[in-house]
């Protein structure tokens, strides 16, 4: 039947949820690093043991934790995240030009061959690799010295590399996405990279299809269907088929296009999760219902999923890290909430319950399928 | 011998059950970047923790006690009170109180 691992990263610390295949009694473990920030966990694919945090205040700065038996315990690796060469400038909130800092680890990705090699993303926006389980970190430079990079921005949230795909297939592809530059890839190992935003129309911005300044919240990817992609952007949800040379808008019939996460079903590249939010001045749902929407056809028409999701009063939001899908047949759905309520849906979205809903606020939710 | 206090957060990350620790500080005159450095050098996961890994500068949510006085904007390479460099006073490590 298989078990299931839930790391949640919360604002006071992270926790471990665990169930069986049933997914209906659970046990919740922590917090682990009590009072700090912890934005994401990531278990490696390879070594589900193997486990990267990423712990933080604003006193003490950035930690990362490493854990080899599934979270039971931990210990500190480096945290020294060290710009490769000489360090240029962005843009800040009012286009004076800002040098690159380090400020903290937004997102983890294991490697999907080798427990020891894990990228992490990065504010200011950069992506940094290490091949040690975490014993050093060495820049992935050409992203950032991209010729574009001195025209990024920050988004509300700080210039931040949130997203990385990796694909199965092809281990030199990669996927990263920029809030405030938008979505990038490389095709040898991260060395260069080209902006993938052809088809993205940001009206806030004076040349509304740039090549980059987007505010991209998320991206999505079906591991045997690599370049199908999906795109939660700042206003649309969008599909690219060619790896991201070129996206359209699949938004559809959503009550609002503006939210953080996006998903795909683990076993139908086309079943896809979004979590509208009611605009991007309020982050939270419409008039006070918590409602997943699901595609079945990659986006266009959307089904609003309630069953089980508070209807009432509800006024939470739902961060880009903090929804994820497990492996079993019955594809498991899970998110967390700004309000520290962690949701399952057993059966595809149909149908939704809390595993906990008292947590302090969530900021990532990374679901790992176990044997 | 220097004693050193950490704040609460520190003193777990470097498995310190005591509210204070005792450094041992080589060198003839004792400054705050020999404590740190001293400090650093037993607790490596500290590292970046206090200081800025680039910068080598104060983070700036900490500040250093001693005395009673805030040593936090004296330089880091001038001596530290006597009573801290003969052990008889702690050396403060504090997180700032910030936040609501």
């Amino acid at each position: 039947m298989g078990r299931v691992r839930v790391l949640v990263g919360t604002r006071k610390g992270a926790f471990i949820l665990s169930a069986d295949g049933n997914r209906r009694d659970w046990e919740i473990d922590g917090p682990h690093f009590g009072g700090w920030e912890v934005y994401h966990i990531n278990g490696s694919r390879v070594n589900p043991d193997r486990l990267y945090a990423a712990q933080a205040t604003g006193w003490f700065g950035q930690l990362v934790q490493k854990s080899d038996d599934g979270g039971k315990s931990w210990n500190p690796v480096s945290n020294k995240f060290a710009f490769e060469g000489e360090v240029g400038t962005h843009l800040d909130f009012d286009d004076t030009p800002r040098p690159w800092g380090f400020k903290r680890v937004w997102h983890f990705e294991s490697s999907l061959s080798d427990p020891d090699t894990v990228y992490a993303g990065v504010e200011d926006a950069a992506l940094f690799r290490s091949t040690d389980g975490g014993q050093s970190w060495l820049e992935l430079a050409g992203l950032r010295n991209h010729p574009s990079s001195t025209g990024w921005h920050p988004g509300a949230g700080g210039l931040c590399l949130h997203t990385i795909l990796l694909d199965r297939g092809d281990p030199n592809r990669l996927i990263v996405a920029i809030s405030v530059a938008g979505a990038f890839r490389s095709l040898d190992g991260g060395f260069s990279w080209q902006p993938i935003n052809q088809g993205l129309h940001s009206d806030y911005m004076p040349e509304p299809d740039a090549e980059v300044g987007h505010c991209v919240h998320r991206l999505a990817m079906h591991p045997i269907r690599p370049d199908l992609l999906f795109m939660q952007s700042h206003r649309n949800i969008m599909r690219s088929d060619n790896g991201g040379d070129s996206w359209s808008n699949v938004s559809g019939n959503l009550p609002s296009d503006f939210g953080f996460p996006i998903s795909v079903h683990a076993h139908e590249p086309e079943t896809v999760y979004v979590v509208p939010m009611k605009s991007d001045s309020e982050h939270y749902p419409d008039e006070g219902h918590l409602r997943v929407y699901r595609s079945r056809t990659g986006g266009n028409e959307w089904e609003p999923l309630s069953s089980g999701l508070p209807q009432k009063d509800c006024y939470v939001n739902v961060l880009r890290d903090a929804m994820d899908v497990d492996t079993l047949d019955d594809c498991g759905v899970y998110f967390g909430t700004s309000g520290g309520a962690v949701y399952v849906s057993p059966d595809g979205g149909d149908h939704w319950t809390a595993i906990t809903q008292n947590l302090p606020p969530v900021m990532s939710v990374q679901v790992q399928t176990l044997p | 011998m220097i004693r050193v206090v950490l704040p609460h957060h520190l003193r777990n990350l470097a498995g310190c059950r005591d509210r204070e620790v005792i450094l041992q500080v080589a060198g003839g005159i004792v400054t705050q970047r020999k404590i740190l450095d001293a400090l650093e050098a037993r607790f490596p996961q500290l590292g970046g923790t206090v200081r800025d890994y680039e910068t080598g500068a104060r983070r700036p949510l900490v500040r250093f006690f001693g005395c009673g006085m805030d040593l936090s904007l004296e330089s880091p390479d001038a001596p530290v009170p006597d009573t801290i460099s003969r052990g008889e006073e702690p050396y403060r490590i504090v997180g700032s109180v910030a936040g609501g």
